[in-house]
């Protein structure tokens, strides 16, 4: 692609005589200085807004995984293994997680984030799991950049949708893991409860789902699971 | 008095209609083709790109005296980012969604060469009020193109406008045009027409 600049005229700019340094590290050191206080309140202007819209976006995700629920609180898993409730500074890898509860606050149910890569990107989903029936019962994604009108059918392609009514997610005997791992299959060959049938033609999306979903469930159903009496009301 | 407003009417409309980026200068094509998929990724695209040319301008052209030719382009990236990067802050405390829907290409609109080029050709060299109204202009035209790509790519893509449904449930989307084809085969017919009328009115002006 050439690209022109119709009016620049690099000569007519060109000084003849060069600018002394001290002239140069002034004009510098000023345009960082006035650009640096610009960024930094801007910063500092959005910071609540921001961090508002991103509560009300979680929110919203975990309420579409999880119908019923009517309030949500925010936990992690700590260094130990125990449930804490979610701080801002905690670090990068720790396992969140969001408790939903209806209104008379019983819990419905737990929502977590997944994610994998997918064809073009990252595919990050959110997912319901009810302790109830030990399955997993809603997803929805929370960010994707799929092909549009294929990857992207993974949000309104109804039979796949279906798989995410009751998806057996059940913890094994000693409960230190998943007794089957979620997984994808081809497209109309789904035989048990904890497969998910893929969509025909977006396999690779449909496996990203999968793998999302999976990951985080084995990571933190395990560690979830034995201590679910402690979010048992909200708190 | 008179000559002053034909001037400043001049500098506002050189970029919507003689010099307009997207049509005539054919500059900043990467949003102009990445982000045009619906009418709202568009219009939220032109609005911050035009925020960020005004008040790189006014800076620029405020500082047009002081600024040594030599280190002129480091000075003019650091005051496009800062008001990329305040934008991208704005946009994330207004929608997560569409901060989502733009991703990258809000932190690429440091490199859009339509605001470095203004800065470089016009606003370095002219006083911060006409400075500023030519930004105006400019981001307007931009914000032009990216509708006229975005309105017609979202109407044949996804059957919708500005989000709305526009045909019934039978309509089956050419879901090509809002995939990066789609982008050029708008672009291309848009240039074509544009390409039709400036020829015609030629020979018009002409045969007068």
């Amino acid at each position: 692609m050439s690209e022109q600049l119709p009016e620049t005229q690099p000569a007519a700019r060109a000084p003849a005589q060069s600018t002394p340094t001290g002239a140069m590290l002034r004009t510098l050191g000023l345009v960082s200085a006035i650009c640096g206080l610009a960024i930094v309140s801007a910063y500092q202007g959005t910071l609540s807004a921001v961090k508002a819209n991103k509560i009300i976006a979680q929110e919203r995700a975990v309420f579409k995984v999880l119908p019923g629920a009517k309030s949500v609180d925010a936990y992690m898993i700590g260094s130990d293994g125990s449930i804490e409730v979610a701080r801002e500074d905690a670090p990068n890898g720790v396992l969140r997680f969001f408790a939903a509860y209806d209104e008379t606050g019983r819990l419905q149910g737990v929502a977590a984030e997944g994610a994998a890569t997918g064809y073009a990107d990252v595919v990050r989903v959110m997912f319901g799991y009810s302790p109830d029936c030990e399955c997993i019962v809603g997803f929805d994604q929370v960010s994707s950049r799929e092909t549009p009108g294929i990857g992207d059918k993974i949000t309104v392609d109804k039979d796949f949708r279906a798989n995410f009514k009751s998806l057996e997610a059940k913890l094994n005997a000693d409960k230190s893991a998943l007794a089957n791992d979620i997984k994808v299959v081809k497209h109309g060959s789904k035989t048990s409860p904890w497969q998910i049938d893929a969509i025909a033609g977006a396999t690779i999306t449909s496996r990203a789902v999968g793998k999302g979903i999976n990951d985080t469930a084995r990571a933190l159903l395990p560690k979830l699971v034995p201590q679910l009496e402690k979010i048992r009301s909200k708190r | 008095m008179s000559a002053s407003v034909t001037q400043s009417w001049d500098e506002l409309t050189e970029g919507l209609w003689r010099q307009n980026p997207t049509f005539v200068m054919v500059l900043g094509m990467c949003p102009t083709l990445a982000v045009t998929v619906s009418g709202v990724n568009a219009l939220a695209m032109g609005i911050a790109t035009t925020l960020v040319l005004i008040f790189s301008c006014l800076l620029v052209s405020l500082m047009r005296n002081i600024v040594p030719g030599e280190v002129r382009i480091a000075t003019y990236i650091v005051i496009i980012a800062t008001f990329v990067t305040v934008v991208d802050y704005l946009i994330q405390a207004i929608s997560l969604e569409l901060y989502d829907a733009l991703g990258a290409f809000i932190q690429l609109i440091v490199v859009n060469c339509i605001i470095l080029g203004r800065a470089e050709a016009h606003a370095s060299k002219t006083p911060p009020i006409p400075a500023m109204l030519n930004a105006v202009g400019m981001g307007a035209g931009f914000t032009l193109g990216l509708l006229s790509l975005g309105i017609v790519r979202e109407i044949l893509g996804a059957g919708k406008l500005f989000g709305i449904t526009l045909f019934g449930e039978s309509f089956q989307p050419w879901v090509v045009m809002v995939l990066p084809p789609g982008g050029f085969f708008v672009l291309g017919g848009w240039l074509l027409i544009f390409a039709w009328w400036a020829r015609r009115k030629e020979a018009g002006g002409a045969q007068s």
